[in-house]
C-alpha cells in the first residue's frame, strides 16, 4: 500500500477517514431478512481472528433476527398498533427499536474489545442502511482513486 | 438559537421534507390533496346533514362509527403518505468505490471492453433472483427493492409510486396503505349506506322522491361521490387483499415474476408459507425502522461524505464520454455554440429526440450504439437563411411531409463503436407525421459499423402508425428541457450538420439507452431510474422495429 503524501496533494475533505474499508455484504439466501454475510474477507487476513470476526457477524445476525421474529409478541404488538390505527407508535418504542438499540451498544462493546485494539473499526449496519457491515482498516491508506 | 442542519436537508432524493424532517413526502403532491378533499368533504358532508337525522331516527351509534372509521382512514392515510416507505440509503463513496471494483471485468485489458456486468444472479431459498445495480444508488438493489424515479430512491420491497396518497408505497408503509384502502372501502360504503336511508326515510314521510332529495341535497352528493368511488376502491382493496395473502408487491405482480411458466414452478420464494401466516407478515410483522434518519444531525464527516457523493454525481454528468466508455457507448455531439435558436420560441421548437440507442450484445469486441436523432424544425424565415448557408442542408424547403434522415459523418468513425444517425425533418406548420416518408440520404457510416438497424433501402417509409403515434409522443416540446439545456435543446440544423460537432448527451440518458437494451422485459421499469427520466419519458425510446 502506498501512503498518499498529503503534502503535495489537493486537501480532500474526506482525508480523515480515507483508509481501507472492507464491506460485509448482505446474505439473502433465506430471504429479505436482514442477515449478513459471515464469508471473512480476504482482506482481513492478518488482522483479526477468523473467530472474532465471525462470531461478531453471527451475533449481530442473531440480533437482527430477533428484531425481526415473528414472536407472538411482536405479532400482537403490531396487531395492538393496527387497531390503534399506529397512533400507539407516538408513544411507544418498537419491539425493533429496542433491539436497534441492543446492536449499537454491542458494536460499541465489539470496537472496544476485539477492533480498535487490532486497529480496525467497526460501523454499526443501521447507519449505513442495513446494507453492510463497515469494517475500516485504520492504519491503511487507500489507494488514491484515479 | 443556532441553526442545527440535519441530515433531511442533504438527503439525495427528490423527496419533499416538512417539519424539520418529520414528514416525507413524494416531490408532487398534488393528487393527495385531491384525495385528502375529497375524502373530508365528502365525510364532512356525511357528519353535518346525515348524522344529525340518522342519529335521531336510527341510533346515535351511527355518528360514533362514522367517526371511528373516519379518524382510522385518516390516520392511516397521513401515515401512508408523510412516513418513509423504507428509502435504501445511497452508498457512501468508498462502498460504491468497493462494489465498483468488485463488478470490473475480467478483460480489462482488452481495448473495447465489455459493459460489466449489472446484475448479480443470488438464490432465495433456492430461488434464482437477479440483484440489478442502480446506478444512481450506486448499490446492488436489495431482492424486491426497486427504484422509483419519481422520488428517486430506491425503496425496500417497492410496491408502487401512489399518486393518490404522495408517496411511495414499501416496505414501511405498506401495512398503512392497505389499512387505509380497506378501511376507506367500509368508510366509502357506510357514507353511501346512510345517504340513501336518508333519501329513503324522507321519501316514507309521503313526500315524492325528489322533493326528499331537493330537501337533502348534501346526502345526494355524498351518495353520488361514494357510489363512484366505491368500486374502484373496492377493487383495489381486492386486488390488495389478494396480494397481502401471497405476499406479493404489485410490482411483482405486474411483471409476473411468480407465474407459473411451462417447465417452471412459478413459486414465490418470499411467501411465507400460507395465507394467515402472509397476512400477519404483512401487516403485523415488526415495523421495521427507517433507514435514512432524517432527523439526525449533519456531522462535517457526513457533510464530506455526500460533497464527495455530490461531486462524483457531477463528474459522472460532466464526463460522460470517459464514463461510457467502459461501457462500450460513445456518442458525442457538441451543442451549438452560436445560439441562434430559440427552442421554445413560439412553434419554432427544434425537437432533437433519441429515437434509438441500440446496443449489442453478441458483438463482445465492438459495442453497438445507434444513436437516431431526430430533429424537428418547423419553417421560420430567419432559420431558412440559415439553412441556406448550410452545405448538406437541401436548400429549398422538402415538401412538408418528408423527413430527411442526414447523416452526419467524419468524428463519429472516430469511435469505431458508435454510428449515429440523424433525422433532421423541416415542415411547415405542426408536425403531422403520419405517414410520412423517411428519407436516408447517407448511409455510409451504417454501412460500415455493422449496425443492427434495420435500415436497408436507401427510403424507409414508416408503415406502421403506431409507431409514428410513439414519434408525436416524443416531440412534445417539454423533452427538450429534459435532455439537458446544455446540448439537445440548443441543438440546431448547424450544429448537427457541422461535422466535427459532437454534443455530450446526459449521462443519465445514456445509462437508460444501455439498461433498456439490457431488460427483458417491456414493463420493467427499474431501469428507468434516472432522473432525467422522471418526467415520464419512457417514450423516449421508440421501437423501430416498424421500420
Amino acid at each position: 500500500m502506498n501512503h498518499s503524501s498529503p503534502l503535495n496533494e489537493v486537501p480532500d475533505p474526506n482525508q480523515a477517514n480515507q483508509c481501507v474499508k472492507v464491506f460485509v455484504q448482505r446474505d439473502y439466501s433465506d430471504g429479505t431478512m436482514i442477515k449478513f454475510q459471515t464469508r471473512f474477507p480476504p482482506e482481513l487476513e492478518d488482522k483479526i481472528e477468523r473467530q472474532a470476526f465471525e462470531y461478531t457477524v453471527n451475533q449481530m445476525n442473531a440480533y437482527f433476527q430477533e428484531a425481526e421474529e415473528a414472536s407472538c409478541s411482536t405479532y400482537c404488538e403490531g396487531c395492538l398498533a393496527c387497531l390503534t390505527a399506529y397512533l400507539m407508535y407516538i408513544c411507544v418504542q418498537t419491539h425493533f427499536e429496542k433491539c436497534l438499540r441492543k446492536i449499537a451498544k454491542f458494536v460499541i462493546e465489539q470496537n472496544e474489545r476485539v477492533y480498535q485494539p487490532r486497529g480496525l473499526l467497526l460501523t454499526n449496519p443501521v447507519d449505513r442502511g442495513l446494507r453492510v457491515i463497515e469494517i475500516s482498516i485504520l492504519d491503511q491508506q487507500m489507494v488514491p482513486r484515479t | 438559537m443556532p441553526h442545527v442542519t440535519r441530515k433531511w436537508e442533504l438527503f439525495p432524493g427528490k423527496n419533499k421534507f416538512c417539519c424539520d424532517g418529520r414528514i416525507m413526502t413524494a416531490p408532487h403532491t398534488g393528487v393527495f390533496y385531491v384525495t385528502l378533499g375529497l375524502i373530508v368533504g365528502t365525510s364532512m358532508l356525511f357528519f353535518t346533514f346525515d348524522c344529525p337525522f340518522l342519529a335521531a331516527r336510527i341510533t346515535p351509534a351511527i355518528p360514533v362509527v362514522g367517526a371511528l372509521m373516519f379518524l382510522f382512514v385518516m390516520s392511516t392515510l397521513l401515515r401512508t403518505s408523510f412516513s418513509d416507505p423504507g428509502v435504501i440509503p445511497r452508498a457512501t463513496p468508498d462502498e460504491a468505490a468497493y462494489i465498483e471494483k468488485q463488478i470490473v471485468p475480467n478483460n480489462a485489458n482488452s481495448p473495447t471492453q465489455r459493459p460489466p456486468p449489472r446484475t448479480q444472479e443470488i438464490r432465495v431459498r433456492g430461488h434464482p433472483v437477479k440483484l440489478k445495480y442502480c446506478f444512481t444508488c450506486k448499490i446492488f438493489r436489495p431482492p424486491r427493492a426497486s427504484h422509483c424515479s419519481l422520488c428517486d430512491n430506491c425503496v425496500e420491497r417497492f410496491d408502487h409510486h401512489c399518486p393518490w396518497v404522495g408517496n411511495c408505497v414499501g416496505k414501511r408503509n405498506y401495512r398503512h396503505f392497505y389499512l387505509f384502502i380497506v378501511s376507506l372501502a367500509f368508510l366509502c360504503v357506510f357514507i353511501f349506506a346512510c345517504a340513501v336511508t336518508h333519501i329513503i326515510l324522507l321519501t316514507r314521510d309521503d313526500r315524492q322522491f325528489l322533493e326528499a332529495v331537493k330537501d337533502s341535497p348534501a346526502s345526494v352528493i355524498s351518495g353520488v361521490i361514494c357510489f363512484f368511488s366505491v368500486w374502484t376502491i373496492l377493487g383495489l382493496s381486492g386486488f390488495h387483499t389478494y396480494l397481502t395473502a401471497s405476499n406479493q408487491t404489485t410490482n411483482e405482480d405486474i411483471k409476473g415474476l411468480f407465474t407459473s411458466r411451462p417447465g417452471m414452478e412459478g413459486l414465490n420464494p418470499y411467501s411465507e408459507g400460507n395465507v394467515c401466516s402472509n397476512c400477519f407478515f404483512v401487516l403485523c410483522a415488526p415495523l421495521s425502522p427507517s433507514l435514512i434518519d432524517r432527523r439526525g444531525i449533519v456531522t462535517p464527516e457526513y457533510a464530506a461524505e455526500r460533497a464527495a457523493e455530490r461531486a462524483r454525481e457531477q463528474e459522472s454528468r460532466d464526463t460522460v464520454i470517459a464514463n461510457n466508455k467502459s461501457y462500450g457507448t460513445v456518442i458525442t455531439q457538441q451543442p451549438s455554440i452560436n445560439g441562434t435558436v430559440l427552442p421554445s420560441e413560439g412553434q419554432a421548437a427544434h425537437v432533437t429526440n433519441i429515437i434509438q440507442h441500440t446496443q449489442m450484445q453478441q458483438f463482445q469486441q465492438q459495442q453497438m450504439q445507434q444513436q437516431l436523432q431526430l430533429q424537428h424544425n418547423l419553417q421560420q424565415q430567419h432559420h431558412q437563411q440559415q439553412q441556406q448557408q448550410q452545405q448538406q442542408t437541401p436548400p429549398p424547403p422538402p415538401p412538408p411531409q418528408q423527413l430527411a434522415i442526414s447523416q452526419s459523418l467524419g468524428n463519429h468513425l472516430q469511435n469505431s463503436s458508435a454510428g449515429s444517425l440523424h433525422f433532421s425533418h423541416t415542415s411547415p406548420g405542426l408536425p403531422a407525421i403520419n405517414g410520412m416518408e423517411l428519407m436516408l440520404l447517407d448511409r455510409q457510416e451504417l454501412n460500415n459499423s455493422s449496425s443492427n438497424l434495420m435500415v436497408d433501402n436507401e427510403r424507409i417509409t414508416i408503415i406502421g402508425p403506431c409507431t409514428m403515434d410513439d414519434l408525436d409522443i416524443d416531440l412534445e416540446v417539454p423533452v427538450v428541457g429534459e435532455l439537458g439545456g446544455n446540448s439537445c435543446a440548443s441543438t440546431n440544423l448547424e450544429s448537427i450538420h457541422r461535422n466535427d460537432s459532437s454534443a455530450p448527451l446526459s449521462a443519465s440518458r445514456l445509462q437508460l439507452l444501455q439498461d433498456t437494451t439490457m431488460i427483458e422485459s417491456a414493463l420493467d421499469l427499474d431501469s428507468l431510474e434516472d432522473s432525467s427520466v422522471g418526467g415520464g419519458s419512457t417514450a423516449g425510446l421508440i421501437k423501430m422495429n416498424g421500420l
